[in-house]
């Protein structure tokens, strides 16, 4: 497969350095008294939350407790029921890309045009190109710019959901628990990957996770919703490249796991110059 | 794709049955009027290519298809697209049409000879009304199918409507359309040797029946046969260009 191949010229170069085009500025997130509702159920409620510009925020909580739900509103898929959402400067289109918990690629495009779905619009067909294969290079895939999607593994696709997401630069990167379908050493690959490139590229990046040791490896913020509130924030000042398994992170994950089930926490940490914590 | 070994298996069967054929017809098992010998049929083959009528009367029959192919597909197909897209227009035409559709084509006979007469019209319309629904019914299903996580992730990337149409929807709605395509190529020979048989002055069907009132069965025979062999022809174009476009289906992805 990969031999009879004409369309990669390029070698597989991991983490090239990152594109010549001038990055986009991170987005800060201003949320004010967000509710969402699906006829009677009350999803969200009354969620205030700031996020500063290039702030990588996790979000734990429960299956339906409305953490994905927050995630679409951020990224203009789902509108709130009443509530302000500020992203950036308000130019929301273009600026946020999100990546799914399932890769989401087109089956019938190879994967360089799968890459450039994501390339910004009116760059023309040449430059389109060249970003996604720059792209697919940070992601490590440059040599597979030729390929179906069907041909690669469960990690490789989401690798080049990844770059899909990254080409045009986003100022917003929405993490919709990405990895959660992928095994758990490529899962750790996968972590370290988006660490590598939130720390080049410097967007805001908002994952949404079960994994609470997936968030304390990644984030620089977790919060937690419950009922769709936010039930703790707390910041996570650990030095990066985080080491799994330390003390201080088995500490972080044993309050959060406290909180999640039911044991009172000793104490809610607020995180400074945010507001925090509605009362709804 | 290769004549290899395992390839050659599939025509042992056929060559064996026609290796009898010829056989009981050469011993006198099977009598001329019933069955003529493969032989024979390929003689009288022989005989009307010489003469040019085989030639005319395929080629006129092919092209009533062909045609009747272009406008009930054509039709079908811009029907399906239009239901597929946009909930109004599957409200307002799509009853009507499944009403239409439980009218068997072939009980329109009597009624399309009385209106058309027995031109070319009348069994063009009778191909374009039979090769219709399959072509609607896939395009209508294959659109309604695409992977609505694929549309979702079209719609935060930015994708325009017609980006949306060109690179998400009609790709993805392409291998039910095929199907549907294969089914009308079946359809449309089936509704075509009916309708030549009944009412036609030239064409393959018309061969056939003409051939039978002078007792000519090796033409009948050799005429069954061929309406066989482009039903085959037609498939398996149909066949090519959906591996073309296909490509990236793992089904038709090379081992």
């Amino acid at each position: 497969m990969t031999a009879s191949n004409p369309a990669m010229p390029f070698a597989p170069t991991v983490l090239a350095p990152v594109q010549s085009r001038a990055a986009s500025e991170a987005a800060a997130i201003d949320l004010r008294g967000l509710s969402r509702s699906f006829g009677d159920k009350q999803v969200l409620r009354q969620v205030d939350l700031h996020v500063p510009a290039g702030q990588f925020l996790a979000i734990v909580g429960r299956s339906g407790c409305g953490k994905s739900t927050l995630l679409r509103i951020l990224l203009g898929l789902d509108a709130p029921t009443s509530g302000a959402v500020a992203v950036g400067d308000g130019r929301r289109a273009g600026l946020s890309r999100i990546m799914f918990q399932e890769p989401r690629l087109l089956p019938w495009a190879r994967v360089l045009d799968n890459v450039r779905v994501g390339a910004p619009r009116g760059e023309g067909k040449a430059a389109g190109r060249a970003a996604a294969q720059a792209a697919l290079e940070q992601v490590g895939l440059g040599d597979r710019a030729g390929e179906w999607p069907s041909v690669l593994s469960g990690g490789q696709k989401q690798r080049v959901a990844l770059a899909r997401a990254l080409v045009s630069r986003p100022s917003l990167l929405a993490l919709d628990e990405p990895l959660g379908a992928l095994d758990a050493l490529t899962r750790i690959e996968m972590q370290n990957l988006l660490e590598s490139v939130w720390r080049r590229q410097r967007f805001t990046a908002v994952l949404v996770t079960h994994d609470v040791s997936e968030a304390l490896a990644l984030a620089d913020r977790v919060i937690l919703i419950e009922e769709g509130r936010l039930a703790l924030d707390l910041p996570v000042s650990l030095p990066r490249p985080r080491r799994r398994g330390s003390p201080e992170m088995a500490r972080l994950e044993g309050e959060i796991l406290d909180r999640l089930f039911g044991k009172p926490a000793p104490v809610e940490r607020v995180a400074a110059g945010a507001p925090q914590e509605a009362v709804a | 794709m290769k004549l290899d070994g395992k390839a050659l298996l599939a025509f042992i069967i056929p060559a064996l049955l026609l290796l009898g054929w010829q056989a009981l017809s050469s011993l006198g098992e099977i009598p001329e009027s019933v069955l003529p010998a493969p032989t024979a049929v390929a003689a009288a083959g022989w005989r009307l290519a010489w003469t040019g009528e085989l030639w005319s009367n395929v080629t006129i029959s092919t092209w009533r298809a062909v045609i009747g192919l272009i406008i009930g597909g054509g039709v079908g197909f811009a029907f399906g697209l239009a239901n597929g897209l946009s909930r109004l227009s599957e409200r307002l035409t799509d009853p009507t049409l499944q009403m239409v559709r439980t009218i068997p084509h072939l009980a329109m006979i009597p009624l399309v000879i009385l209106w058309f007469g027995i031109d070319e019209t009348a069994k063009i319309f009778l191909v374009a009304l039979g090769v219709f629904f399959p072509v609607y019914l896939n395009t209508l299903h294959g659109i309604r199918t695409v992977d609505a996580q694929l549309v979702e992730m079209a719609r935060a990337y930015g994708m325009s409507a017609w980006e949306l149409f060109a690179r998400v929807v009609l790709p993805g709605a392409l291998p039910s359309i095929f199907v549907g395509l294969r089914y009308a190529l079946g359809i449309m020979w089936l509704t075509l040797i009916v309708a030549e048989t009944i009412s036609a002055s030239t064409g393959l069907g018309y061969m056939a029946m003409n051939a039978r009132e002078f007792m000519m069965v090796d033409v009948v025979v050799l005429s069954i046969l061929i309406y066989a062999a482009l039903g085959k022809l037609a498939d398996s174009l149909a066949r090519l260009l959906e591996r073309a476009t296909l490509s990236w289906h793992p089904a038709y992805l090379p081992a």
